[in-house]
């Protein structure tokens, strides 16, 4: 069991690095796009959501006439503009054509700020990466994520003393001390993890087992009944082809907020708007209730009469509904979202410190340390690229952010190439350079980028720190804290690399003794008799 | 007779045999016990919806528990054997509603 947890770990760990780390600083998606698109001003407060959604939909009616669907998700206490989203009108039948844009609350226009993905680019990364079918991408997540599930299961079977291990700490110890971090940080957050992990499979469980959908749902009756348990998308059915405008979106959305206060909207979906045959569904927001499950109500477009309410699921789709918004923290406020953050922070280091232990640990037994053998050096390589390169690259993406030009060609996307360059260049820096120094200098770097971002910030935007605290801009000023907070932990981890004497002699003890233990039972010793 | 199997026997462990049997039993015999489990649901008597949902909820624990199973018992043979007796009661419920 024991080497189960070290290989599952092992192999799929960078990727879960990537995932853990990209992930956890998704619970701050919305404050991350705000601050990339610092040309949108900082919002005093939740403007109505009735009259946005009026003004973002007069402007779609503009922007793509005929449109078969549109969605919006209106603005909320941590978002500053309306995304959209929607359907091109003439796509030849079976072929989609999608479009999606940010709005602003205030005009209904387009937003005129900087092309950007924003904090949506290490949302998006973390569950289906990057330069491939997205399809691949969550596939791959998913793996990973089953390796994990598989990992903390085969953990806690291994460390049956976890209480014991969670309350022994010794510090300088080399090995000893990475494993009882990997043991404490592991211990500290396991409930997180476990539903973590096991959530993550669950908001693409569709896509992961699909069989029980194939064999069951045979009609396009059933297929809507499914899909109408799961979300608040309602389907476009034929349009009648004879022209009508739509109702005032406004008095739908009043309605709505009447049922469910003031900011309690959520998205907007119309569809065929235009034609005789529309269909408006106004959805309750995540906030302030655990679950994703669908409770819309939904309108005739024309008249804008209430066809239906639709608040409540089955109880499967609801338990999926909460494990779904158990992933994703969105029902939470500012407080339980900063718990969210660092226990998923201390999920980032369990698998950090448990990709650095393989290392340690094998160092001390290795014939000659001078001259490791070619898998040991692989993975300390990746490692440093994986751990400190992935740092390196994240706070690149932030100052490619303020620094490509605003007029350069597909900038977003540049954006995210640079992102992809740095942490390229960070793996052929671990390569070339011996591993410590690689470790310490990308360590610096990262510490560096992160702790002159508010420079950067305040030289090349109108919203430096003195502004924002003056102006009580909570997003702005919480952005330049966090980067001088992760700034400093960064710093911390070089000199503590920098001052790290691995000890390069055959340890005393090479299997501590926890390990020793597990694997001494005549159950787990099977596979490693049989390997 | 106990020659062959102990040469047979002996081929296997040299390319690992039993480690790549049990390797091969967690991921795919795992992942279809799973799925067969997911399907097998829409035998109990709750709407095709729900039940299609509680297949896919339940199935990532079964997948789990078989992979933990598989590690976890004295030998690759009773790891097969094991996901074997599952399967047969799932793919009977399984096979009445496909």
């Amino acid at each position: 069991m024991s080497d189960l947890h070290t290989w599952v770990g092992l192999l799929l760990g960078w990727v879960l690095y990537a995932m853990f780390l990209t992930g956890t600083v998704s619970y701050f998606k919305d404050e991350l796009s705000q601050w990339m698109r610092p040309e949108l001003p900082a919002q005093s407060g939740v403007p109505d959501q009735a009259e946005v959604a009026q003004r973002v939909a007069d402007e779609l009616v503009a922007l793509v006439p005929g449109s078969p669907q549109w969605s919006l998700r209106l603005t909320d206490a941590r978002n500053n503009s309306v995304y959209a989203f929607w359907r091109t009108a003439g796509a030849a039948p079976g072929q989609r054509a999608f479009g999606e844009g940010n709005f602003d609350p205030t005009t209904g226009q387009k937003v005129s700020s900087r092309a950007t993905l924003g904090g949506d680019f290490f949302y998006r990364f973390h569950f289906q990466f990057h330069y491939m079918p997205v399809v691949w991408g969550r596939w791959i997540a998913g793996i990973a994520a089953m390796f994990m599930l598989v990992a903390i299961v085969s953990g806690v079977i291994t460390h049956k003393k976890i209480f014991v291990d969670f309350f022994t700490f010794r510090w300088g110890k080399g090995q000893r001390s990475w494993l009882d971090a990997h043991n404490a940080l592991s211990v500290f957050g396991l409930p997180f993890h476990a539903m973590i992990t096991y959530t993550g499979l669950v908001t693409l469980m569709a896509l992961y087992m699909p069989w029980g959908q194939q064999a069951g749902i045979k009609t396009a009756a059933e297929r809507q009944q499914l899909n109408a348990e799961l979300s608040a998308f309602i389907q476009p059915g034929k349009p009648s082809g004879e022209a009508a405008p739509l109702a005032s979106i406004e008095d739908m959305v009043r309605h709505a907020q009447e049922r469910w206060g003031r900011d309690g909207v959520g998205r907007v979906t119309a569809t065929h708007p235009g034609d005789a045959a529309a269909r408006v569904a106004v959805a309750r927001g995540d906030g302030g209730r655990v679950s994703m499950s669908p409770q819309y109500l939904e309108f005739e477009g024309t008249t804008g009469k209430l066809l239906a309410v639709h608040e409540g699921v089955g109880p499967a789709a609801e338990t999926r509904g909460v494990l779904y918004a158990l992933h994703l923290g969105r029902f939470s406020d500012t407080v339980t979202r900063w718990l969210y953050f660092l226990v998923s922070l201390a999920g980032t280091a369990m698998v950090g410190t448990g990709l650095v232990m393989w290392t340690v640990k094998r160092r001390q037994k290795l014939p000659d340390p001078a001259r490791p053998h070619i898998g040991f050096h692989v993975v300390e390589r990746l490692n440093i690229a994986s751990i400190a390169g992935l740092s390196v690259a994240m706070a690149a993406f932030l100052w490619a952010n303020r620094l490509l030009p605003e007029t350069l060609a597909d900038r977003a996307n540049w954006e995210i190439h640079s992102f992809f360059i740095v942490w390229a260049l960070t793996l052929l820096h671990g390569v070339l350079r011996p591993a410590k120094k690689a470790w310490v200098e990308q360590l610096w770097l990262a510490t560096a980028l992160l702790a002159l971002l508010p420079v950067l910030n305040a030289a090349t935007t109108q919203r430096p720190l003195w502004r924002s605290l003056a102006d009580g801009d909570w997003v702005f000023i919480g952005m330049d804290l966090m980067c001088w907070a992760l700034a400093a932990l960064h710093a911390v981890l070089a000199v503590r690399t920098l001052r790290h004497q691995p000890k390069t002699r055959p340890a005393r003890k090479p299997a501590p003794e926890t390990v020793k233990q597990a694997v001494s039972k005549p159950a787990n010793g099977a596979v490693l008799r049989e390997g | 007779m106990t020659s062959v199997a102990g040469r047979v026997r002996s081929a296997l462990d040299a390319w690992h045999g039993p480690l790549v049997s049990r390797i091969a039993a967690a991921l795919f015999g795992g992942y279809a016990l799973a799925a067969l489990a997911s399907v097998a649901v829409l035998a109990l008597p709750m709407s095709t919806p729900q039940a299609v949902l509680t297949g896919q909820l339940a199935s990532f624990v079964i997948y789990a528990a078989a992979v933990i199973w598989v590690f976890a018992v004295r030998s690759a043979l009773r790891a097969w054997a094991g996901l074997l007796v599952v399967a047969a009661p799932l793919s009977l419920a399984a096979w009445s509603v496909w």
